[in-house]
């Protein structure tokens, strides 16, 4: 399932990711799961929230730059190899991942896997295609919010 | 009732000979002014052993001696006034970044003519009686301000007083009364598309038509950048305190060249090393005598900016001669591992390259006695990605794009949006960080 992702630019400097978790904590939107890539001259904030649109609006009116993209949520059981078979997949169609963070879900207490690809709709249909992977949309990750 | 403004009887169109019999006659009324009433003129004439007598000809210009910005701070405040106080009503001073300001003079004369030079480069622009003007030029010592506003209201046109500041007030001010045209630095009024974005506010649909930019040097790319994002016609104009403040030149609405008002301004250019008088076309440096300035007449005085004289016919039949467009100063201009650098290049370069109007400074750094140049360039939501390969494919197209004019390596760097401030004047771009002095 494509769930959408947004993207901030964050400066190499003490307190400018925190900046981010505060102006989202006084609307009163809840940080499902983020990730930071750092480069040495800056990093890129990556934040999976329920109201995307509401926090992006949020974020815009701060001044900041923000960009959505479209990201696959998988669920992987939580064994080994779990992610094997869902690697397998997308390298069986060349897709490639160009980044991918994991974090735990709150109801089925299974790993969930966020994937960035270039192409997200023709990964969904390659992973849905008879595999068995289960996709995780909104109501999963956003249960009991 | 008087009658309104028509530029076509101004000096702007008088016959060639004509301007040239004038600025023969008003060049040597302004020598004799300035060697009998300024000691200072004096003594430099005595010395190259000219006198105001061996002026016959415009040729002989050439004769006298320049006057350099360190004059007019060694004469600090009044030395190189030519009139008793009590005829002076005005007086302005930059903003002098380096010790002691410059102080400038007015007789209500001056003021006039600096009035008239400022309503015929609105005209020129296409300004009339009828349009609604904001003057975001701060109001004050500096001349911007009060210079475009005395010019407007000459003109006839209805001048709204904003100074500078207080964006979001001034972008409701541009709505709320419906204003055709603006005149402040290019960088605030880009400054002020981006605020509008913010409220909401589209600039194409408002009734602004034009904007006359000056204070500050601009490059043909950012004129291309206002026109589109704001939807209107951006003129540029140029002036100095030293002469009289802006009004000295301005574009007429064919943007091919600034139209120096040669009646009030005699321009020159000269090769800055040899400060040989070049032939029209070249490219020098400016040096302008005022013919007319009765408080502190300037007699060639050295710009630093660099342009040259355009002497084909301007097909809005104007006679007067046009500069072309500055866009470097020789003041601005920085030596980095040997080479001459103009901030108006790196400017060419990133607005090219990023296709939108974008935010940067440039710093320069010293490490290990190696000279390095920094580049930092805002981000934009539509520069921005997800993706760490390509924001460092950003970084390195705006390096190489800078790197191919000034073929000097520089460092490219992503700033957050609103990471570089703001100014509502002349903006600072270049921090040098080398400390360079002793």
């Amino acid at each position: 399932m494509i769930i959408n992702q947004l993207s901030v630019l964050l400066e190499n400097k003490p307190g400018s990711l925190k900046h981010i978790c505060r102006l989202l904590a006084d609307h009163k939107i809840d940080i499902s799961t983020l990730s930071v890539a750092d480069t040495k001259d800056f990093g890129i904030l990556r934040l999976i929230v329920k109201e995307w649109e509401r926090a992006k609006q949020v974020l815009t009116d701060a001044g900041l730059a923000v960009t959505v993209t479209g990201v696959v949520a998988v669920a992987v059981e939580d064994q080994p190899g779990g992610m094997c078979q869902i690697l397998d997949t997308l390298d069986r169609f060349a897709i490639n991942v160009e980044y991918l963070y994991a974090f735990v879900s709150p109801v089925k207490g299974r790993a969930v896997v966020i994937l960035r690809v270039d192409a997200p709709d023709v990964a969904v249909a390659k992973l849905s295609d008879g595999q068995s992977v289960k996709f995780v949309g909104p109501e999963d990750i956003f249960a009991g919010k | 009732m008087s009658v309104p403004f028509n530029p076509v009887n101004a000096p702007d169109f008088l016959p060639v000979e004509k301007l040239r019999e004038l600025q023969t006659e008003r060049f040597r009324f302004i020598i004799r002014r300035a060697y009998d009433n300024v000691p200072f003129y004096k003594q430099r004439m005595d010395a190259m052993g000219v006198s105001p007598d061996d002026f016959k000809t415009l040729d002989d210009v050439r004769k006298f001696p320049f006057t350099i910005k360190t004059d007019l701070r060694d004469t600090y405040p009044f030395g190189l006034f030519a009139s008793p106080m009590k005829d002076i009503v005005r007086l302005h001073a930059s903003s002098g970044t380096t010790g002691k300001p410059i102080v400038v003079a007015y007789t209500q004369e001056d003021l006039d003519v600096w009035a008239n030079a400022m309503m015929r480069s609105f005209a020129g622009a296409g300004l009339t009686k009828g349009d609604i003007m904001q003057v975001s030029y701060g109001y004050g010592l500096f001349t911007g301000g009060l210079g475009a506003h005395y010019g407007a209201e000459t003109l006839g046109a209805t001048v709204i007083p904003a100074s500078g500041g207080n964006t979001e007030r001034q972008i409701m001010l541009m709505k709320d009364f419906g204003v055709t045209g603006i005149a402040c630095t290019p960088s605030y009024f880009v400054h002020m598309i981006e605020v509008a974005g913010k409220m909401g506010i589209d600039m194409r649909k408002l009734p602004l038509r034009l904007g006359v930019f000056g204070a500050e040097p601009w490059t043909m790319e950012m004129r291309h950048f206002i026109e589109e994002s704001a939807g209107i016609k951006a003129y540029d104009i140029y002036g100095l305190s030293e002469i009289t403040g802006p009004g000295v030149a301005c574009e007429c609405e064919c943007q091919c060249g600034l139209h120096v008002f040669e009646d009030y301004f005699y321009p020159e250019i000269v090769d800055p090393d040899t400060l040989e008088v070049l032939p029209d076309g070249e490219e020098g440096e400016l040096v302008l005598t005022t013919l007319q300035k009765m408080a502190m007449p300037m007699i060639r005085y050295r710009t630093r900016d660099l342009t040259s004289l355009v002497t084909e016919k301007c097909s809005c039949g104007r006679t007067i001669r046009r500069i072309s467009k500055i866009s470097h100063r020789s003041d601005d201009m920085f030596i980095i591992r040997g080479v001459n650098v103009f901030p108006s290049q790196i400017e060419t370069a990133i607005l090219t390259e990023g296709k939108q109007l974008l935010q940067y400074q440039i710093i320069l750094t010293r490490e290990h006695s190696l000279d390095n140049i920094t580049v930092q360039i805002e981000v934009t939501p539509e520069l921005l990605s997800d993706k760490v390969s390509a924001m460092e494919d950003l970084t390195k197209r705006f390096a190489k794009a800078i790197e191919r004019i000034i073929n000097i390596r520089v460092a490219v760097k992503m700033l957050p949006p609103n990471s570089i401030p703001r100014s509502e004047g002349k903006a600072k771009r270049v921090f040098d960080q080398r400390n360079l002095k002793d």
